[in-house]
């Protein structure tokens, strides 16, 4: 849905024979109901009975609650994922920079960034202020926006679309990890929300944001949320120095690998929402989108174990769980515009290149401590450039739109890469500038000290393991 | 009376408590250790980052004997420790000036067993 004209206009259910399907299915009874009462526009008259745009469904509605629970899940599963990779006396302070955006993002979400992301816009660059403080947001009637309007309430778009918000600035922290002060951190993030998250947001995602209006293909937030995080953790990483640690050469050795072998098995869990969920319906979209998602974490889990059996002699569980997430990030702009060999092909594709990529930062010698930028930068970059390759529009007619604005498949390639560079470069060079605002107020970087003894015991006063 | 200190590969201690047994050996102190030796260290890879940790784990055992039985508890170990492989371990002896048994107070050689 989050391309151009993905809400079906007609339901299945609704289509050719409106009259028999209504009198016999409950839930089209309801909608029947809805339309009585006026909550949305009625049946249009040129066609005799077929409607133009769609009330409410609950099935629909349905789904995308569970998906929002779905995506919830993920940032936990992320808090693990990261938890188990780092030594063991910075475990809590890894997974409080995941947990605390469930608290504040969520606030600043309904407060200020929904609005700013999703409000009316006249730019095409950040919405305006009319959802402030979660006014105007209808838990009846479809976000006013989309042509047509979509299936589901506002409500429950702003909620789908929270849990993305969340996650997002979360998944830089992995960059950070280890040296970042809390304090710091909070500001960084907050604003990181406000000032980098909700303009990508908008210009991808609001109908009215300036590449949605060029018809770039972002399904489920390639861009907005793994190029996004990927660029900002590169320039979080670079401005905030390397670990104290491996300037020693002290081995940094991850504190519980099963924990983050479960955290990627839960990341995987909740992309499912996260992907099929985008279909904000119950539709052939979103089962296209799962099988898709699926096809591409296992995908990538196998291309990152062969890449790594035949370049450093071993298969391992680290390089298993870091590949399916590299699948499922490959797959997440593309999920609801491919069919299952495409999905398949990215999974590979992107599982073996980031197995080499996140070996970049060696080479560079920038201290991206989980591989941030390896996994989300270069597997989001690369996936948002394949979809507009692989995009079909048998799959998903949208694509036969963008393909159309774009003036063919070539013009769309072009697009998806204005997208990830432009993207990119604003992710990077913001975080950057307020990496360096932070560090003027709070100051970013843990000291020496805190370092050597751990940030869980020096920041937070707790440790995670007291075996 | 003479402390024998052993350290061994961690997968032989079964096979050292029994030997040592047979020998009517009935006390031992075993510790969870890192140290380094002739053996190479342990390569760990993580998304392709090789880290080379060079100590390896191993037990220490302490074992306090009656002077006329270190040969044997030597022999003993020697034989049931050995893998052939560098990393066996080495075992060192030194002469122990007292023993005492807490619940009784005795010293010496009665302390001992």
């Amino acid at each position: 849905m989050y391309g151009h004209n993905e809400i079906p206009i007609t339901h299945d259910k609704l289509g050719p024979k409106p009259i028999a399907s209504l009198c016999i299915s409950g839930k089209v009874a309801t909608l029947i109901s809805l339309l009585l009462l006026g909550v949305t526009s009625a049946f249009a008259q040129q066609d005799g009975l077929k409607p133009t745009t769609v009330a409410i469904d609950k099935t629909d509605t349905l789904w995308v609650l569970v998906a929002s629970v779905l995506v919830l899940l993920m940032t936990p599963a992320l808090a693990l994922f990261y938890g188990g990779m780092v030594r063991r006396k910075n475990i809590l302070s890894t997974m409080m920079h995941s947990f605390t955006m469930m608290g504040i993002v969520s606030v600043v979400w309904v407060v200020l960034t929904y609005s700013l992301s999703f409000g009316k816009t006249s730019n095409g660059f950040i919405g305006g202020f009319e959802y402030l403080f979660g006014n105007g947001i209808s838990m009846k009637a479809a976000y006013p926006y989309t042509t047509p309007l979509g299936t589901i309430p506002a409500g429950i778009f702003m909620i789908f679309q929270m849990m993305f918000a969340i996650i997002t600035p979360a998944l830089i922290s992995g960059a950070i990890a280890e040296r970042m002060k809390f304090g710091g951190y909070v500001l960084f993030t907050t604003l990181w929300a406000i000032l980098i998250y909700a303009p990508v947001a908008c210009w991808v995602w609001n109908p009215g944001g300036w590449l949605f209006a060029r018809g770039a293909l972002d399904f489920a937030g390639g861009t907005v949320v793994h190029l996004a995080s990927g660029a900002s953790a590169l320039a979080a990483c670079i401005a905030l120095g390397r670990r104290r640690a491996l300037e020693h050469r002290d081995p940094i050795l991850p504190n519980n690998l099963t924990t983050t072998l479960l955290g990627a098995g839960l990341l995987w869990v909740g992309w499912i929402g996260f992907n099929a969920g985008s279909a904000l319906a119950m539709n052939d979209i979103a089962l296209s989108a799962f099988l898709a998602t699926h096809l591409a974490a296992a995908a990538g889990m196998i291309g990152w174990l062969i890449c790594e059996k035949l370049h450093f002699g071993k298969p391992t569980a680290l390089g298993a769980a870091s590949g399916l997430v590299a699948g499922l990030v490959g797959i997440t702009p593309a999920a609801g515009y491919v069919a299952p060999m495409p999905a398949i092909l990215i999974g590979l594709f992107v599982g073996s290149l980031c197995c080499f990529a996140v070996g970049i930062k060696i080479k560079l010698k920038f201290d991206d401590s989980l591989d941030v930028v390896g996994v989300h930068g270069i597997g989001g970059a690369t996936g948002a450039i394949l979809t507009g390759v692989l995009a079909s529009a048998a799959v998903n007619p949208s694509v036969a739109d963008s393909l159309k604005s774009n003036h063919g498949r070539v013009g769309l390639v072009f697009t998806q890469v204005l997208g990830v560079l432009a993207v990119g470069a604003f992710a990077f060079v913001g975080s950057y500038l307020l990496i360096k605002l932070t560090q003027k107020i709070t100051g970013v970087r843990a000291t020496s000290a805190e370092e050597d003894a751990g940030l869980d015991i020096s920041l937070h006063g707790e440790a995670g393991y007291n075996l | 009376m003479t402390k024998i200190e052993a350290i061994i590969r961690m997968q032989r201690l079964e096979a050292v408590q029994d030997a040592l047994t047979e020998l009517d050996i009935s006390g031992m102190t075993v510790t969870e250790v890192k140290g380094m030796g002739r053996s190479k260290g342990i390569t760990h890879t993580y998304r392709g980052s090789q880290y080379t940790l060079s100590l390896t784990p191993r037990y220490k055992l302490e074992i306090v004997v009656h002077d006329h039985e270190v040969e044997a508890v030597i022999a003993a170990i020697t034989e049931v420790a050995r893998t052939g492989e560098v990393g066996d371990g080495k075992i060192f002896t030194y002469p122990l000036g007292e023993a005492v048994r807490i619940r009784t107070g005795e010293r010496g050689d009665t302390a001992l067993t």
